[in-house]
C-alpha cells in the first residue's frame, strides 16, 4: 500500500512490525549466528507464515519480532519505534499492549481455569479483575469455548488448550499475534482449525505471524517467508 | 531536504505494565494454592519457631500476670522491721510505732507483729527440743491477714476474743513442720510451757514468707504469758499506690523519731518482681531458640523459592512475554516468599497461643497472650519471608524472556 503525504513524497503505510538488516548472534565457541541480515515488514491485518526447517532461526526472529530479545545489529521496531531506544520496562508494556503469543507448548498455567488463564494476557495492563474477565470471557466465545470457561487446562483437548492460549493473545485486541509452532502438539485436523481461528483473527485488523516447519499449514497463509541458515531464502508471492 | 515522516499515527504512546497490588496478592496466593503441600512443609519451619517464641512469651506473661494478681497489683506493701543502731546494738522499734504509722495520711492499712524469742513450737512436751523444725512465734494483730492480702487454709484466724487467750494460727510451713494438715476440736500445739489451741491454718502468704514459717499467736496473750512486753518488731503496712516511695522516705522518722537509722524499710513486692526478672532470663534462651528455628525456617523458604523459580521458568517467560516487567516479577516472588512466611507465622502464634492457654489452664492461671508477641512474631515472619525471597525473586526478574520460554514446562 502507498500512500501519497500532502508534499507528494511517498509515504508507506505504518508497519507494526518492521526488521532492517536484523542479525542476532549468540556469544560461544563457536559463536552461533542464528539470524544472518533479515528485513522483514509486517503490515496491519497481515497474515505471513515463516516456514524454515529447525535450526534456520525461525525461533529466534519470532523472538525478535515480539521484543522478547534484542538484535544484536539492525533495527527492530514496532509501530515505528526502534526497541533499541525502548527500555526494558518499556519492552514489556509494549508486549503487554500490542503483541500477542502463542506457543507450541500452550503454556497454560494449570491451578487457573480457562477463564483465568486467558484474563492473565490482561493482567499487567492494570485494570480492574472483572474488566479482564469480562474481556476473557468474550475471548474465549470468540474462539468458541464460551461453554469451557470454568474448565482447567487438564481437563481440555490439546486443541481446546490451544484456543484458550489464542483467546489469551487477543483478548487484548493485540496488533499482532505472533504464534510459534502452534499446530506443532496437535494433530492435521485440529491443527487446521487453529489456523484457521487465527487467519480469522486477521479479519478484524490484527496482524497473524505463524511460525512453523510445516509446509501444510504455511500454504494457508496469503504471505509466506521461507528462512534458511539465518537468511529468507524465499518470499512468496 | 525531506522531512523524515515517522509513522504518522501508527506509534501512540504504549502505556506502562501496571500490576495492582491486590493482583500481586492474587496471584502469589494462587501459586501457593496450587502446591498447598509444599506450602504448608515450607512454612512449618516458620512456624515452629514463631509459635515457640509466642508460647515462651505468653506462659512467661501468665505467671507474670499470676503473680502481679499474688502482689495485689499496685505493689503497694511495704514493711518496717527494727534493725540496729550505730552500735550494732538492737534497735527495738517503739511501742508507739503502728499508731504513729496510721497517722501517716497515704497508709490505708496496719499491722504489727512481735517476734517472741526463745520460744520453741512442738506438737507435744515429749517431742526433743531439738526437732522443733525452726518454728518461730509471732505475736500479731487482727489486721494482720487483711494487710498481707492473706487467706486462711483452714480455721479462723485470730480475732478480738482469741487474741486474749492461748490461740495459734499456724502458718503453712509451719503447719507442714509440724504434721497439721486439719483441725480437729482440740489439736494443741505446745509453746512457752504451756499448750495452745490451734484455731487455723494460713495459706502460703508469698509476700511476707516469715509468716509462713510462723506460729500466730495475739498480742495480749504474748504480754501475759510469753513476756514479750509488747514491742512490735515488725510493721506491715498498705499505702495509696502512688504514694509508696512517699510513705516510704518518712517511714524511719514517723516509726522511730529518736533513732531513724535503726529502722528497716523495705518493699517485698520489689524483691518478688526481681526474682521474677530473674526467671525470666530462661526466657531469653527460649526466645533465642525460637529466633534460630525461624531463621532455618526462612532459609528454608529461600530454598523453596529457588526451586520454585527453576521450576517455573515457563511461566516467567510467559509473563514477561504477557507485559510483566522486571520488577512485577520480583514483586510476584517476594510477595510469594513473605505469604508463605506470614501463614508459617500465623499458624506459629496459634500454636503458641494454644501452647499458652495448655500451660496456664493446666497450672490454674489466667491465660494471657501478650497481643506484641503475636503481632511481633508476625511481622518477624513477614520480615523472614521477604528476605528469604529477596534472591529467588532477582534470579526469576533476570531471567531474560526468551531463554525463560524454551525451558519446556
Amino acid at each position: 500500500m502507498i500512500a501519497r503525504s500532502a508534499a507528494g513524497h511517498a509515504v508507506t503505510s505504518p508497519a507494526v512490525l518492521e526488521l532492517a538488516g536484523v542479525t542476532k548472534t549468540y556469544p560461544g565457541s563457536p559463536p552461533v549466528t542464528a539470524l544472518a541480515g533479515v528485513d522483514l515488514r509486517i503490515s496491519p491485518g497481515e497474515r505471513l507464515a515463516v516456514l524454515g526447517p529447525s535450526g534456520s532461526g525461525k525461533s529466534t526472529l519470532l523472538h525478535i519480532l515480539g521484543t522478547l530479545e534484542r538484535p544484536s545489529s539492525g533495527a527492530a521496531r514496532v509501530a515505528g519505534q526502534d526497541v533499541a531506544d525502548l527500555s526494558d520496562a518499556e519492552l514489556s508494556a509494549v508486549r503487554g499492549h500490542r503483541l500477542g503469543f502463542v506457543f507450541q507448548q500452550f503454556f497454560l498455567l494449570d491451578h487457573l481455569d480457562a477463564v483465568s488463564n486467558v484474563a492473565l494476557g490482561l493482567l499487567y495492563r492494570g485494570g480492574g479483575v472483572r474488566e479482564r474477565r469480562a474481556a476473557a470471557q468474550a475471548a474465549l466465545e470468540r474462539v468458541g469455548l464460551g461453554h469451557r470457561i470454568r474448565h482447567r487446562p487438564s481437563e481440555l483437548s490439546g486443541g481446546e488448550r490451544q484456543r484458550v492460549a489464542i483467546a489469551r493473545a487477543v483478548a487484548g485486541q493485540a496488533a499482532v499475534v505472533l504464534a510459534d509452532e502452534p499446530t506443532g502438539n496437535l494433530d492435521s485436523v485440529t491443527g487446521a482449525g487453529i489456523i484457521d481461528l487465527l487467519t480469522a483473527l486477521a479479519q478484524d485488523g490484527t496482524a497473524v505471524v505463524v511460525i512453523t516447519h510445516d509446509a501444510e499449514v504455511a500454504a494457508a497463509m496469503p504471505r509466506r517467508v521461507e528462512m534458511r541458515d539465518g537468511r529468507i531464502a524465499r518470499e512468496q508471492p | 531536504m525531506i522531512p523524515a515522516v515517522r509513522n504518522p499515527g501508527a506509534s501512540p504512546a504504549v502505556p506502562r505494565s501496571r500490576l495492582r497490588a491486590g493482583d500481586t496478592l492474587r496471584t502469589a496466593g494462587g501459586s501457593l494454592r496450587s502446591r498447598p503441600w509444599r506450602a504448608a512443609l515450607s512454612a512449618l519451619g516458620i512456624a515452629i519457631g514463631i509459635g515457640a517464641g509466642v508460647a515462651v512469651l505468653g506462659v512467661s506473661a501468665s505467671s507474670r500476670a499470676a503473680l502481679l494478681s499474688e502482689l495485689g497489683a499496685e505493689g503497694n506493701l511495704l514493711t518496717v522491721s527494727a534493725g540496729q543502731d550505730v552500735t550494732g546494738a538492737p534497735a527495738p522499734l517503739p511501742d508507739a510505732a503502728p499508731g504513729m504509722i496510721a497517722r501517716i495520711p497515704p497508709v490505708q492499712t496496719v499491722s504489727a507483729v512481735g517476734y517472741v524469742p526463745g520460744l520453741l513450737v512442738r506438737r507435744t512436751a515429749a517431742v526433743p527440743a531439738l526437732d522443733s523444725g525452726g518454728i518461730s512465734v509471732l505475736a500479731a494483730q487482727t489486721s494482720l491477714l487483711h494487710t498481707l492480702g492473706g487467706q486462711v487454709a483452714r480455721g479462723v484466724f485470730l480475732n478480738a476474743a482469741t487474741i486474749h487467750f492461748p490461740a495459734v494460727v499456724l502458718g503453712a510451713v509451719a503447719a507442714r513442720t509440724l504434721g497439721i494438715t486439719r483441725i480437729p476440736p482440740g489439736t494443741l500445739v505446745y509453746l512457752g510451757g504451756q499448750y495452745f489451741s490451734v484455731v487455723g491454718i494460713l495459706r502460703p502468704v508469698p509476700l511476707a514468707p516469715e509468716i509462713d514459717e510462723a506460729a500466730l499467736v495475739g498480742f495480749p496473750v504474748a504480754d501475759a504469758q510469753l513476756g514479750l512486753g509488747g514491742h512490735p518488731t515488725e510493721i506491715y503496712l498498705r499505702a495509696q499506690p502512688d504514694q509508696v516511695q512517699a510513705v516510704a522516705m518518712v517511714l524511719p522518722f514517723t516509726a522511730n523519731p529518736a533513732l531513724p537509722e535503726g529502722v528497716q524499710v523495705s518493699q517485698p513486692s520489689q524483691v518478688l518482681a526481681a526474682r521474677a526478672q530473674a526467671r525470666s532470663a530462661l526466657t531469653g534462651l527460649f526466645l533465642a531458640l525460637g529466633g534460630v528455628a525461624v531463621a532455618v525456617g526462612g532459609i528454608g523458604i529461600a530454598n523453596i523459592m529457588v526451586i520454585s523459580v527453576l521450576e517455573r521458568r515457563p511461566e516467567i517467560g510467559l509473563r514477561r512475554a504477557l507485559g510483566a516487567t522486571r520488577r512485577q516479577v520480583v514483586a510476584q516472588f517476594l510477595t510469594e516468599s513473605a505469604l508463605l512466611s506470614a501463614m508459617g507465622g500465623l499458624g506459629g502464634v496459634l500454636l503458641g497461643a494454644a501452647a499458652t492457654v495448655g500451660y496456664a489452664v493446666s497450672t490454674g492461671q489466667a491465660v494471657v497472650v501478650p497481643p506484641g508477641a503475636a503481632g511481633g512474631g508476625l511481622a518477624v515472619a513477614v520480615a523472614v519471608g521477604v528476605v528469604a525471597g529477596v534472591y529467588p525473586a532477582v534470579r526469576a526478574a533476570r531471567l531474560p524472556p526468551a531463554e525463560a520460554l524454551r525451558f519446556l514446562a
